[in-house]
């Protein structure tokens, strides 16, 4: 059963070959990917024709590779904009959030607070939605009013930004929060009664302290936002990203192309993750 | 709460609270109040709208509609059960059987596929399981068929991709839970005669039920409104309930029945986290850490 009770080696042995099934079935559609990446063949299935990297440099008419493909990389560009703009956005809301729920005191926190949950529980396409038709009756509401076209409430690449911080600032508020709980705040005190005031206490003492958890929190935001398809799906105009664009092209057939994007991915967040992991540890430390 | 306490709206209250109520208020308040309200709207023939229950009453009417809203509820309970009887041995191996050393790297492998995007996991299932695909491929190469089966578009492809696509939000809470479970417990339960099915179920399964909730709930909410996986995976001619709002949305351009359903998935996905908080006496806040 554990470590330190004896057990059957059949019992032993079946446990552990439910682990490897276990494990086979989380990397085989990750691993079966990243390798059909460098087949070469038109389609991204086998038999295996050899070894190419032309998906990744290829720029043959039939054979477009990714790093020449104006499409993907387009997006791709759009991915990188819109989860930059949500990651400073809600990295500095969410602090601000983390902030006013730790240590301020107001009438109506313990409902601000739920309602700052809440983007937990509401399912993404129900979010992005709701967001779509506030957009555009306000939309509407300034048309008709003042007669006033603004973009920001049409679907596009504000209201993906929007729709996006909406929920990932949720994420980092309590990324941070969880930090600033432990902060010792005799350190505050100390700082005032040498005559500092709130705000200069916070700027050269609480920020410091909370430096880790801040960068943390930006990179989950950055990387939720990358791959958000749920809110995106809904509030997307002409300017698509990654995953509303690999998503269009994997519904209507599929060449190794993408794959070669899955591979850039694959490898992409594991590092980040990986890094981020061992720099939040050695941080902590 | 004493009633008589001061509150004084000093600078970095205002500082700190401004921008969060801009957020709240403007991006998920008055966002859902305007969903409720065009729900309720429907548009006449000269371009005006009044307000009634139309929009619901057309949802229980058409069986199309509320089958597939049953067949989504339906289903994602399966999912959410199936996911925590895979996790379930999976969480326990990993804080009680294998050797400490060991246990960071299966940790940081359990996480590893759940940081690249959904739509690359999906498309790696379609890579293996459609007609073309590399499990057909083997399977008619050994000889075990003789012609590739299609594997993919049905409900079976389905519901296993989205237990794969769910398994990480099972798997971190039963983990988290299973750590603070004493060993002495199942030592002593073992000492006494216990056999491996009364130890599961009278000692590890009561002990690990917060971890099972949050789990369970962030499974199904998830699982509920995935769009990603049922549009890729499931039948061509078996529709998810997102499905049925994205096509109100995007193709019949019908705006309040679109949101009289998005309003009805919202509300099934509150009832459902709100009775099982209630059933476990938990909080919000204190599962969502």
């Amino acid at each position: 059963m554990i470590r330190t009770l004896p057990q059957g080696s059949v019992y032993r042995f079946g446990y552990r070959a439910y682990i490897l099934i276990y494990f086979a079935f989380l990397f085989a559609p990750l691993v079966v990917t990243c390798i059909l990446a460098f087949n070469d063949s038109q389609f991204p299935a086998l038999p295996w024709k050899g070894f190419t990297l032309e998906w990744f440099f290829g720029d043959l008419p039939h054979r477009v590779g990714i790093f020449n493909d104006r499409v993907n990389l387009d997006s791709i560009w759009v991915s990188f904009q819109v989860a930059f703009g949500v990651t400073l956005a809600a990295t500095a809301v969410g602090t601000c959030a983390a902030f006013l729920f730790e240590q301020e005191e107001f009438p109506g926190k313990p409902l601000l607070y739920f309602l700052m949950l809440s983007p937990l529980v509401i399912p993404g396409v129900i979010l992005g939605i709701s967001i779509l038709l506030f957009a555009n009756s306000m939309g509407l509401y300034f048309e008709n009013r003042w007669g006033l076209d603004i973009a920001l409430f049409r679907p596009g690449f504000w209201l993906v930004v929007l729709g996006q911080f909406a929920f990932i600032t949720t994420l980092v508020t309590l990324i941070v929060s969880a930090r600033l709980r432990k902060f010792d705040r005799t350190l505050e005190e100390a700082a005032m009664n040498l005559g500092a005031g709130r705000l200069a206490v916070i700027w050269h003492i609480t920020l410091k302290y909370l430096r880790p958890a801040i960068i943390g929190g930006a990179a989950v935001a950055f990387l939720m936002s990358f791959e958000n398809f749920n809110t995106t799906l809904f509030l997307v105009g002409s300017e698509t990203t990654l995953p509303i664009n690999l998503y269009l092209q994997v519904r209507d057939g599929s060449t190794p192309v993408i794959n070669a994007i899955s591979f850039l991915l694959i490898v992409g967040t594991s590092v980040a993750a990986v890094a981020n992991l061992y720099f939040s540890r050695s941080r902590e430390n | 709460m004493n009633p008589h306490r001061r509150y004084r709206f000093s600078l970095p209250l205002v500082l700190f609270l401004s921008p969060v109520l801009i957020w709240l208020v403007l991006l998920i308040v008055l966002p859902h109040v305007e969903l409720l309200l065009m729900s309720l709207r429907v548009e006449g023939d000269d371009g005006g709208f009044s307000y009634s229950l139309a929009n619901y009453r057309q949802f229980f009417d058409e069986p199309i509609y509320w089958l597939t809203f049953v067949r989504t509820a339906v289903y994602a309970i399966l999912v959410t059960f199936l996911t925590f009887l895979v996790a379930l041995p999976v969480a326990f191996y990993i804080t009680k059987v294998v050797s400490p050393r060991r246990q960071g790297l299966l940790m940081l492998l359990l996480l590893m596929p759940f940081w690249v995007s959904e739509l690359v996991r999906v498309y790696g299932w379609m890579i293996l399981l459609r007609e073309s695909g590399v499990i057909n491929h083997f399977l008619v190469g050994l000889g075990l068929w003789e012609q590739p089966v299609e594997m993919l578009y049905n409900d079976v492809a389905m519901v296993m991709g989205l237990v794969y696509t769910s398994m990480l939000f099972m798997a971190v809470p039963l983990v988290s839970v299973l750590e603070s479970l004493d060993d002495s417990l199942i030592e002593a339960a073992h000492d006494l005669g216990g056999n491996i099915a009364s130890i599961v179920f009278r000692i590890i399964i009561p002990h690990a039920m917060p971890g099972i909730v949050s789990g369970c709930i962030v499974v199904f909410m998830l699982t509920l409104g995935n769009y990603l996986t049922p549009n890729l995976m499931g039948g061509k001619n078996s529709l998810w309930f997102t499905e049925q709002i994205y096509n109100q949305f995007i193709a019949s351009f019908n705006w309040n029945q679109g949101a009289s359903f998005g309003f009805l998935l919202l509300l099934l996905s509150s009832l459902v986290i709100w009775a099982g908080l209630k059933i476990t006496r938990q909080k919000l806040g204190k599962v969502v850490q």
